[in-house]
């Protein structure tokens, strides 16, 4: 009985978040939910390499990156419709992860933390690097148009993004959540807390190791082109190493070995520094590291691990 | 239960569109009692020296308050914050245009930030007004009809500096340091203007820095092993003021030519420190407020008295705060232009046929002028040069 209303809970949550903003949200207010759900599929891929794989990457922002810029190109240079990029950013981000997931095996922990965060830090000058100018349009960046809605719907394109990248995300979730949930997840589980046991039990470490270093990047590639798209423009400058961190907080603050912790996370991320700068226009930025100290100390776990204690609490007295 | 449900959504989904659609009017932002304006500056993360901009402004149009307002009204000044972030000048954009609503969008500042939001704040004619970047393509009336430049362009002072260069060492071996953006290339390109096919034979070493690096002192170092003996930087102030001490803790004295936009003597040269600037040469169009010339002069005296009831604790030796005060005054000019007609239209029609303002704290000699053709208010230069403890200009005013 309960194992059916959790569910239905679940999806009447999962509707609410899609058809509530379409009725009722303003433009702006529907594009920061874009954002969001582009960030909390980086927030998830991340989740999926150190929470699930105890692996820390501080690089994730550069796999945003690929898969924003790849869109982009796709949609300026090739004149590829905006939803066919989605699978191509996918494709070649999870390649690029896969690449870099390959030498990521032999070093772990801080090094591992250090070769990621150096290749957050490259990522803005690669993007403007002369020999690749052309096609990444250098320090100006490239202006993408945003799609109207297919099929003559009568939504306006802030509201078509919306639906759309909804859809993807939650398509991208569902997967991600069976991932973990199947034995692919159990190995990943198992080589992050006993690497030596998971080895002595057939494991292959470092094929599952390279695998979701590879799925991570792919999940953070699908964010950066829906990301590209709601906002229309990218630019190296919107790809610092600033982005790497941002997510690392995401992660962190949603609770990092959990999957719902990823949309927390985003949530958090894209609304939280606006309310810093509601409360002090001279300091935001401390007050935004301020609230994140308070989280710290009061859901180490993060947002998820309160929500669980809630929902089980409540499970327990119904 | 499921094809109902469908149903039912698509069609809340037209029910909710036909009422969030009802077209706005072209009066927007505007009531009989108050003028709604938006603004965009970094107050935060590595230009935040720029940010004293949106702290001038907020009182600027507190004393306009004060004095009664415009046409009956009042203005209300909305000042948002993007940490030079292109990503985050487009959401903060998007929440003025569409949560907001503000009337119109004024002097936000960057180069890289304000070509974010270029394209979206013409689709959806707004005015995009005095915009605080110098870049060459601020100008371009024809495609962008309602976005308007300010200061003189980028690439004009560049060539200025290049036929300056020229005349003073024409055997000179020099080095140019940019901004990896629209606003250092502006630089390259001017340069490049002056000197043609000659550029690389004069020009030995061209170095580039990142608007989010840390520092650029192995660029000094690199440069001064080129060795040149003129040095051109096209640099905001956090990295002029590192050149300016590091060139000069390792001993190398180049002419130094450098960016107007670094010439605050408190965001630069201060930190820098005064000796260690001696002899560099940039550029202005508005009268520092440490020249002993304009001590008893009337706009400086108003100035003054501004800052010391408004902003007392601002630092008036900061060129920010004069430029500032320029451009919200001929804002407020353009406004009282437009009589009672406070549509988008109109407030972009008085902004594009300014006649021949004499702004406050403009050098004299100096006016400002729009045409429905000319969307750059400024056009002229005079060239300065770091003596002690104040800028000295010399020569002409150059493109009045």
């Amino acid at each position: 009985m309960t194992e059916n209303m959790s569910r239905l809970l679940r999806l009447v949550f999962i509707a609410a978040a899609l058809l509530v903003p379409l009725f009722f949200a303003s433009g702006y207010q529907l594009f920061q939910l874009t954002l969001v759900v582009a960030y909390a599929l980086s927030v998830l891929g991340k989740n999926l390499v150190t929470g699930f794989g105890g692996q820390v990457s501080l690089g994730q922002g550069a796999f945003y990156a690929v898969g924003a810029y790849t869109a982009a190109i796709l949609m300026e240079h090739f004149d590829v419709p905006y939803w066919a990029t989605i699978p191509v950013a996918a494709i070649t981000t999870g390649i690029v992860g896969l690449a870099l997931g390959l030498p990521a095996l032999r070093l772990g922990g801080l090094y591992l933390a250090l070769v990621t965060f150096a290749m957050a830090v490259s990522v803005p000058q690669l993007l403007k690097y002369k020999l690749f100018e052309n096609w990444t349009g250098g320090v100006q960046g490239i202006v993408l148009l945003k799609p109207d809605a297919p099929f003559g719907l009568s939504l306006d394109p802030d509201q078509w993004l919306y639906l759309f990248t909804f859809a993807v995300g939650a398509a991208l979730f569902l997967a991600a959540s069976n991932l973990v949930r199947s034995r692919i997840g159990l190995a990943m589980m198992a080589i992050r807390d006993q690497p030596l046991a998971a080895e002595a039990m057939g494991i292959e470490l470092a094929r599952y190791k390279t695998l979701t270093f590879g799925v991570g990047a792919l999940f953070a590639g699908v964010g950066g082109a829906l990301g590209a798209i709601a906002v229309g423009f990218v630019s190296p400058d919107s790809f610092t190493i600033a982005l790497s961190l941002t997510l690392f907080v995401g992660m962190v603050v949603g609770g990092a070995a959990s999957i719902s912790g990823a949309i927390y996370g985003a949530i958090f991320i894209v609304f939280m520094p606006n309310i810093a700068e509601e409360i002090s226009k001279a300091v935001p930025g401390a007050i935004f590291g301020l609230i994140l100290i308070l989280f710290m100390f009061f859901a180490p776990g993060g947002i998820a691990s309160l929500v669980a204690a809630q929902m089980r609490r409540l499970r327990l007295t119904r | 239960m499921k094809r109902r449900t469908v149903l039912a959504g698509l069609g809340g989904l037209a029910a909710a569109n036909i009422i969030r659609s009802a077209d706005a009017a072209t009066v927007v932002g505007v009531t009989k009692t108050e003028i709604k304006i938006g603004h965009i500056c970094p107050y935060s993360g590595n230009a935040s020296s720029y940010g004293v901009g949106g702290k001038s402004h907020t009182a600027f149009f507190k004393r306009v308050n004060d004095l009664g307002g415009i046409a009956g009204r009042k203005i209300n000044f909305i000042s948002l914050d993007d940490g030079y972030n292109p990503a985050k000048t487009v959401e903060q954009t998007r929440r003025l245009v569409e949560q907001d609503q503000v009337a119109f969008l004024f002097n936000p500042l960057g180069t890289p930030t304000n070509t974010a939001i270029h394209k979206y704040i013409n689709s959806k004619k707004v005015p995009h007004l005095f915009v605080a970047t110098s870049a060459d393509k601020w100008g371009d009336y024809k495609n962008f009809p309602w976005t308007m430049g300010y200061a003189p362009s980028y690439r004009t002072e560049a060539q200025i500096y290049g036929k300056y260069i020229k005349a003073q060492r024409p055997n000179a071996k020099a080095t140019l340091i940019y901004q990896n953006d629209d606003f250092g290339k502006d630089y390259l390109h001017g340069l490049q203007d002056v000197y043609g096919k000659d550029f690389d034979k004069v020009f030995v070493k061209v170095v580039t820095y990142e608007s989010s690096d840390a520092t650029v002192d192995s660029q000094v170092v690199t440069m001064k092993d080129s060795g040149a003996d003129v040095m051109v930087t096209a640099c905001i102030p956090k990295y002029s003021a590192q050149i300016i001490r590091k060139s000069f803790d390792i001993g190398w004295k180049p002419l130094h030519v450098m960016s107007n936009v670094s010439a605050s003597i408190a965001s630069t040269i201060t930190p820098a420190g005064p000796e260690k600037a001696e002899g560099i040469v940039t550029s202005s169009y508005l009268k520092d407020p440490t020249d002993p010339e304009w001590k008893d002069a009337e706009d400086m005296k108003e100035w003054r008295a501004f800052m010391a009831k408004y902003i007392p604790d601002g630092d008036t030796t900061d060129a920010n705060y004069v430029y500032a005060y320029g451009v919200a005054s001929i804002m407020l000019a353009t406004l009282k232009q437009c009589g009672d007609d406070f549509s988008r239209e109109n407030i972009m029609k008085q902004a594009a046929n300014i006649k021949t303002v004499a702004l406050p704290l403009l050098l004299p000699g100096m006016s400002a002028a729009t045409t429905p053709t000319d969307f750059r208010p400024l056009k002229a230069l005079q060239l300065q040069r770091w003596k002690t403890n104040t800028w000295e200009r010399f020569g002409a005013i150059i493109g009045a």
